[in-house]
């Protein structure tokens, strides 16, 4: 079972950090198909946030597929992120730690590392789209 | 689906000075309603005249489709908390139980004991030495062991400190998923009601300046910043609700249920709390029009 939390002056919506904490977590491996995700009530009362907010974000899950609601049960995991990628996940992680400390040896600041990771990011998914 | 509160033009006068006045609001059920405002905008006034407890010198309120405190079936479906939750100090927790048993056809008496043991209340402590969230919460299951199907809170956590006014609104949130209760509740903070509201209204010297499910209000308003221009000079459908200049920028908040499609304008999202406090600025001072002299310079 995951846990939410709630960034209160990110300035996204709950709703939708609700969703991304969902996604992350199929992305990551923390959530399996089957898992069941925290109950809207228990949702409501551990954040203080309205039970509507959590059943908005769980029923925009389940539009995209992701998890199933079954009534008076519970809602569970259906779908996946990972693309059966997660086994590649370890060494694309190493060949980045090498690169981020060849980055580092070149004297690259913390903000310019997330910066060239961005701008050559943008690029390449725009060279993907073209 | 009926409305809970449904207002045409409403008005309250207290010796000559309208407390509330030209109210008309229609709050669909199912929602958790913040109604903001600061210190004596008539926040309280609107939730007596819900309660019936005042009655209207102008226009018309029904609430869940009757007249407020039309009579007993009227009085069981709403629970009401007034300010400061008032309690009998003397009285032990378990009379305060009995007494809610007695007053009310539709108590839960299962429900009330329920929330007492998770609140790990002492039924034999008077509720006069009780801590300020106790005493709230010891309130607030009176109001919701009559089982209402519309509960109304006046400013329930202006006096609690910080952890007690996050215990309470997860109380009062447990409480809504429970049992798809409508609830009304007041504050001078939105800050405090971000999380839990899905609609707000605000209400700044005795007159509702917004109201609306919160999605929607945050989609219809942005926040433009670009070179100085004249808020008159804006497209029709484009409603400034602040405007703040420097010598070469201007910087608004507008409400438009279309895209921004002007590029000259950097287009941002605007967070509930000062989209709120917009409206406050805006009834607190009338930026007049067209007059330059007059346009707030700001850094």
């Amino acid at each position: 079972m995951i846990e939410f939390h709630l960034a209160g002056r990110s300035g996204v919506a709950p709703y939708l950090q609700l969703i991304h904490q969902v996604r992350h977590a199929l992305r990551l491996g923390l959530l399996h198909e089957g898992d069941q995700l925290p109950k809207v009530k228990d949702v409501a009362a551990g954040l203080a946030i309205n039970p509507n907010t959590v059943l908005k974000a769980y029923r925009e899950l389940e539009y995209e597929g992701l998890v199933a609601a079954r009534p008076g049960i519970g809602t569970f995991v259906t779908g996946t992120l990972d693309g059966g990628s997660l086994a590649a996940h370890g060494p694309l992680r190493l060949e980045l730690q090498r690169w981020l400390a060849k980055a580092r040896r070149a004297g690259l600041d913390d903000e310019s590392i997330e910066a060239l990771f961005a701008s050559t990011f943008r690029a390449a998914s725009e060279e993907d789209i073209a | 689906m009926t409305a809970v509160i449904e207002t045409e033009g409403l008005g309250k006068q207290y010796r000559g000075r309208w407390a509330l006045a030209g109210c008309t609001l229609s709050i669909p059920a199912g929602h958790v309603v913040g109604l903001v405002g600061p210190n004596g905008a008539g926040k309280t006034t609107l939730l007596n005249l819900a309660t019936g407890e005042l009655a209207p010198s102008a226009g018309t309120i029904e609430v869940l489709g009757n007249r407020p405190a039309a009579g007993p079936a009227q009085l069981a479906r709403v629970g009401y908390l007034a300010q400061d939750a008032p309690l009998y100090a003397g009285l032990p927790v378990a009379d305060h139980l009995r007494l809610g048993a007695h007053l009310n056809p539709g108590w839960d008496a299962g429900m009330a004991r329920r929330r007492i043991e998770r609140l790990d209340l002492d039924l034999r402590q008077k509720a006069g030495t009780l801590s300020g969230g106790q005493r709230a919460q010891l309130a607030l299951t009176l109001a919701t062991a009559k089982r209402p199907e519309l509960l109304i809170l006046d400013e329930p956590v202006a006096s609690l400190d910080p952890l007690a006014r996050r215990e309470f609104l997860q109380d009062l949130m447990e409480t809504v998923g429970e049992d798809q209760v409508s609830v009304v509740l007041s504050s001078h903070l939105i800050s405090d009601l971000e999380r839990a509201c899905d609609y707000v209204i605000v209400l700044v010297d005795s007159r509702v300046r917004v109201a609306g499910p919160v999605d929607e209000l945050l989609a219809t308003h942005h926040l433009l910043s670009g070179p100085r221009r004249d808020p008159a000079s804006l497209p029709a459908g484009l409603q400034v609700i602040s405007a703040s200049h420097t010598d070469r920028q201007s910087t608004l908040l507008v409400r438009t249920s279309g895209p921004v499609l002007d590029p000259a304008w950097a287009v941002s999202e605007v967070g509930l709390e000062d989209l709120v406090l917009a409206y406050m600025r805006q009834a607190a001072r009338p930026a007049p029009r067209n007059d330059h002299r007059h346009l707030e310079v700001r850094k």
